[in-house]
């Protein structure tokens, strides 16, 4: 192993020159990867050290400050994060975020599952290439050319949407301009951009059951609701866990649609978390409560994931 | 796959096919209905755009919106920025991602896997609670409404140097084993042996970054002030904001030239694309 042993053994027969020679040149590598490997990190971690690191550590800071960038910062406690339940604005956009994750995961996992259990059947495969392709599509768009469009399509006067409904003799709807027609239209167009994430997670979650045991339930008579309820959805619930928590994460941070089609009206009623952040930072200067409030969502975030952590061990059925 | 309960099972089951591809065949009309809606429109002539019954399918294409829109905004210089920033942003990703993830698969170092586990932990960041301290970094640097203040921050990716971590793991060991015994350095061992190899990780990274920076909104709309900086989903909505419900053809014809670029990467990139979105849940 060391090196007066191979200073001791030279001149005699040793059985294995070739495995002494390889561990010099392995540990001569790794005191040459060692010495490198900072440089290959340096770009990533500086950068992160700079852009992430530095900027939480300055938000923590800043939250318990009131602070516009113009006068002196002025120490304030726990006061912008009292805010979040005592500012009339900053509780409303709490609590629309919290009722936008619950409904907007709800559909978004209740479409996608649906539909990626329909498009497991029997069906000619450029169909189900035409089906995957098709919910997959809107990912691809910016949900602020999305909101664009869709804030057309729900135009009380103008708008297709209305114009369908008044096919089937429904009056107009006014969508953007009542707080339930708003809520509604935020969420639906949220939908409609994000289902076709869960609905990949789900087909690569389906796709990894054995077929064997849908096939052996089927002998036992277990058909149709019955075998979803008691053979796939046990299964599928790894991807339960996963797909929830990612879209449970994506929703708390829904900004563009509601900034593009509402701007957070009418009243308060779309405001979310995020667009206080915004607000607050950019349109009010009080950066301090603005960090306040992402600092809360940020925690939020990791609770979720950690419970993903928790949950995961505990109730998820591994195969 | 075929046994004994298969023919069984599929005569069972025929009133339900019918009804499940009935379904898909909703789900997908109201995905690509908008979509083809917003075609059509933009291919209508701006004072009847609005008019009713609406239009799915452009049968009598009219061009004027097309050339209008570049008339209301600098539609060559949104482009331009658009395409700047996400390249860049793109490049700089793979980049330091695959130098990053290398460094975490294949060389051996102190703190190694307390390191990963920050970089992994900035991925809960999200960039809402970062970008306060972000805009007052850039105005610091001297970068403020300039278009590095949207490149820079967005380089380093915690997600992007986990992919490649991944990657270079699934790349075989003999490699740089042979490397070494020729006498190559670290350095040369990445450049010319595992590098070159993984470049589908790279391009999954790098159509990743291009998919979502692209489509960026929220950190262009803070860190962007002069509109020549602007990029093109805010340069859209500024346009929709002066024109209203006035010629929606003409919003709609920057809507539809502004998905060009991520159309090509959805026909040439689909495949990369749904691995790259679903890596993360797989880990």
């Amino acid at each position: 192993m060391s090196t007066p042993t191979i200073k001791n053994t030279t001149g005699t027969t040793t059985p294995a020159p070739p495995a002494r020679s390889s561990t010099a040149a392995r540990r001569q590598r790794s005191l040459a990867e060692r010495l490198i490997a900072p440089l290959f990190l340096a770009p990533t971690v500086i950068g992160m050290a700079i852009f992430t690191i530095v900027p939480i550590l300055g938000s923590i800071l800043l939250a318990f400050f009131r602070w516009d960038i113009i006068s002196a910062p002025e120490f304030v406690g726990f006061a912008n994060f009292a805010d979040i339940v005592s500012d009339p604005t900053v509780r409303v956009s709490f609590l629309n975020t919290m009722v936008f994750v619950v409904v907007a995961v709800t559909l978004q996992l209740g479409i996608s599952m649906a539909l990626a259990v329909a498009i497991q059947g029997r069906m000619p495969n450029w169909l189900r290439v035409f089906f995957r392709s098709a919910f997959f599509f809107p990912l691809i768009l910016s949900a602020a050319s999305v909101s664009i469009f869709m804030g057309y399509l729900f135009n009380e006067q103008f708008g297709v949407v209305n114009w369908m409904l008044s096919l089937i003799g429904i009056p107009a709807v006014p969508w953007l301009t009542t707080s339930g027609g708003a809520a509604a239209v935020v969420v639906l167009v949220y939908v409609w951009q994000n289902f076709g994430f869960s609905f990949l997670l789900f087909i690569g979650g389906l796709a990894s059951i054995p077929k064997e045991l849908h096939e052996a339930s089927a002998l036992d008579g277990a058909t149709g609701w019955r075998q979803f309820v008691n053979v796939t959805l046990p299964l599928l619930s790894p991807t339960v866990l996963v797909a929830s928590v990612m879209a449970i994460i994506s929703a708390l941070q829904v900004f563009d649609q509601p900034y593009v089609l509402t701007r957070g009206g009418p009243g308060d009623s779309t405001r979310t978390a995020v667009m206080v952040i915004f607000e607050s930072a950019f349109q009010q200067l009080e950066f301090g409560r603005a960090s306040a409030i992402g600092l809360v969502l940020m925690m939020l975030i990791m609770a979720i994931t950690a419970l993903q952590f928790r949950l995961s061990r505990r109730f998820v059925f591994y195969q | 796959m075929s046994t004994l309960t298969a023919p069984r099972k599929t005569r069972a089951l025929r009133p339900g096919t019918a009804v499940r591809i009935l379904v898909l065949l909703v789900a997908a009309a109201l995905t690509l209905g908008p979509v083809l809606w917003t075609l059509s429109t933009s291919l209508r002539t701006p004072s009847e755009s609005f008019n009713l019954p609406p239009q799915f399918l452009p049968l009598n294409p009219d061009f004027t919106s097309y050339v209008e829109v570049f008339q209301q905004v600098n539609m060559v210089l949104l482009v331009v920025n658009s395409a700047l920033v996400t390249l860049l942003i793109a490049v700089g990703q793979m980049a330091t991602a695959a130098l990053a993830g290398y460094a975490f698969a294949r060389l051996s170092f102190k703190g190694k896997n307390a390191l990963f586990s920050v970089v992994l932990a900035t991925m809960m960041v999200p960039v809402q609670v970062t970008i306060v301290p972000v805009f007052m970094l850039i105005r610091g640097m001297g970068l403020s409404d300039t278009l590095l203040a949207l490149i820079l921050p967005a380089i380093p990716t915690a997600f992007g140097t986990f992919l490649m971590r991944q990657y270079f793991l699934g790349l075989p060991n003999d490699f740089a084993e042979a490397a070494a015994l020729d006498g190559a350095s670290p350095w040369r061992t990445f450049r010319s042996v595992y590098a070159p190899l993984a470049v589908p990780g790279m391009a999954i990274v790098g159509i990743l970054a291009f998919n979502f920076h692209w489509n960026e909104f929220f950190r262009p709309l803070i860190l962007t002030i002069s509109q020549e900086n602007y990029t093109l989903p805010l340069g859209l909505v500024t346009l929709q904001g002066n024109l209203g419900t006035g010629s929606i053809s003409v919003v709609l014809a920057g809507v539809i030239l502004s998905m060009i670029p991520a159309l090509v990467v959805f026909i040439f990139g689909q495949r990369t694309l749904r691995e790259g979105l679903t890596a993360g849940a797989s880990k």
